[in-house]
């Protein structure tokens, strides 16, 4: 299987060093020329969301990203990646790719030393350790969007067809399960 | 600090990986770094030029300016505390900073001591021009490093010199016996771990990033090519004739350091750029403060 990972900045590498010992071939996309590549999943990192979201405008790669996601491809975002994909952002008037039904909360438990680790449940998977750096959460899912996490009340996990997010960085951990649940159930 | 606060810290560096941190003064200037795609910022009430160029003692910044910055942008809000000054660093943990930089830019408080870094939840970045520096800091608890660098310049001649360096000395350790990395902890004078592991993944166990006399798209590319995982831009941008447009520039330039196309692309009607003082013109060599 062959992994797109958006690389204009953050933790690209790490998501490249699981799902490859995962078995998948990965490589990085940094121009509109890599979009070309063919590709059966594609994962936005962490990272910041507001120079993600900048450079792919810059890079003139946003709409064709918000077009191969809408055609099906399957998606993994993890913290900025999953305030990419959704539909608004609390509080702020922009929008990136808003391909997901959801509302996201940049921010949501607050500057660095609100950072924090924990293990909950996560859908079909069972308990997971969850790292969350500066992290967001999802403030509501729409209907075509399905919850399968949360923490403390939050959701912190969510499904919608091809794309999956999450607001914690399973990549930061030694636990494959989510990376995992993405190439055997979104991916596949 | 926990164990598990310190793996968070490091983690909020991987985040900034193949980002571009810009020094501002003011929560416009934050703003306008923001806007081009900053991935955190560095408060500080001068600009490392602008120190040079004043003289004097050099201190953190007033909590109240940083405060300003910390609402002016939604990105990591970072601020310098000077070497060994641990008052000024649990001030600077006390208004929530996202990281403090123990920073040879300000004056040393203390000319043998670092701050001890275990004792903070907030992360701190550290300078450092040799392999052995930069242990030294992670054994004290630093959760980032940076290169030294020349700050204030525009000469990237030191920040190319400690890269080079510590490069050089990671591939010297990952082709050493065990024998030979006990003796090489020794003169390095840190724990036998900390070389272990530099020894297995051919990295430093935090995130390295190029700092000091980064003032051009080049000088950003070729920090990254030399093995920088994202850079911090001082007096550089803020110093340019046309800010807004060299920030943009630098950030695309590290994302994409090795497209020499679109690198002359990024160079090109950049307007002045900061005009820069040699390194033999310089009589403090900041670099050179604490190690």
């Amino acid at each position: 299987m062959r992994i797109g990972i958006l690389a204009l900045q953050g933790a690209f590498a790490e998501h490249e060093a699981m799902l490859s010992g995962l078995g998948a071939t990965v490589f990085e996309i940094r121009q509109p020329k890599d979009l070309t590549k063919s590709m059966d999943g594609m994962v936005i990192p962490g990272g910041e969301s507001t120079v993600m979201g900048k450079l792919l405008r810059d890079l003139d790669m946003l709409a064709d990203v918000q077009a191969m996601i809408r055609r099906g491809l399957p998606t993994f975002g993890t913290c900025a990646g999953l305030i990419l994909l959704a539909k608004r952002i609390e509080g702020d008037d922009i929008v990136h790719l808003g391909t997901m039904d959801i509302v996201a909360k940049r921010n949501a438990y607050g500057r660095q030393l609100g950072s924090f680790d924990t293990e909950k449940p996560f859908n079909g998977i069972g308990n997971i350790p969850m790292t969350f750096i500066r992290a967001p959460y999802i403030v509501s899912c729409g209907d075509k969007a399905e919850v399968l996490a949360t923490c403390d009340g939050r959701i912190v996990a969510a499904r919608q067809d091809n794309q999956l997010v999450t607001a914690f960085h399973p990549e930061l951990t030694t636990d494959t399960s989510v990376h995992r649940f993405f190439l055997e159930k979104v991916c596949k | 600090m926990s164990a598990n606060r310190y793996e968070l810290n490091k983690n909020l560096a991987q985040m900034l990986k193949g980002g571009v941190i810009m020094d501002v003064t003011t929560p416009e200037q934050a703003k306008i770094a923001e806007a081009a795609g900053a991935c955190a910022v560095m408060a500080l009430e001068r600009i490392p030029a602008d120190i040079r160029a004043a003289g004097g003692v050099a201190r953190m910044s007033d909590p109240k300016m940083i405060k300003g910055i910390q609402q002016a942008v939604s990105i990591p809000v970072m601020a310098k505390c000077r070497i060994g000054h641990f008052a000024e660093a649990q001030i600077l943990q006390a208004i929530e900073i996202d990281y403090i930089d123990e920073s040879e830019v300000l004056s040393p408080a203390d000319d043998k001591y670092h701050i001890d870094k275990t004792q903070f939840d907030v992360p701190f970045v550290c300078g450092a021009k040799d392999l052995g520096e930069a242990l030294r800091r992670i054994s004290e608890g630093a959760a980032m490093i940076r290169t030294r660098g020349e700050p204030g310049t525009g000469d990237v001649v030191q920040a190319v010199r400690h890269m080079r360096m510590m490069q050089s000395q990671i591939r010297r350790l990952s082709s050493m016996s065990k024998d030979e990395l006990y003796q090489a902890a020794k003169d390095l004078q840190v724990d036998y771990a900390l070389v272990q592991y530099v020894a297995e993944h051919g990295k430093l166990p935090v995130v390295n990033f190029a700092a000091g006399g980064v003032a051009t798209p080049a000088d950003a590319a070729l920090m990254m090519q030399l093995g920088a995982e994202g850079v911090f831009v001082g007096s550089g941008i803020f110093k340019s004739g046309n800010p807004e447009k060299r920030a943009a520039a630098i950030v695309k330039a590290v994302t994409n350091f090795n497209d020499h196309k679109m690198l002359a692309e990024l160079s090109e009607d950049l307007g002045e750029a900061m005009v820069g003082i040699n390194e033999q013109e310089i009589a403090l060599l900041m670099a050179e403060r604490g190690k």
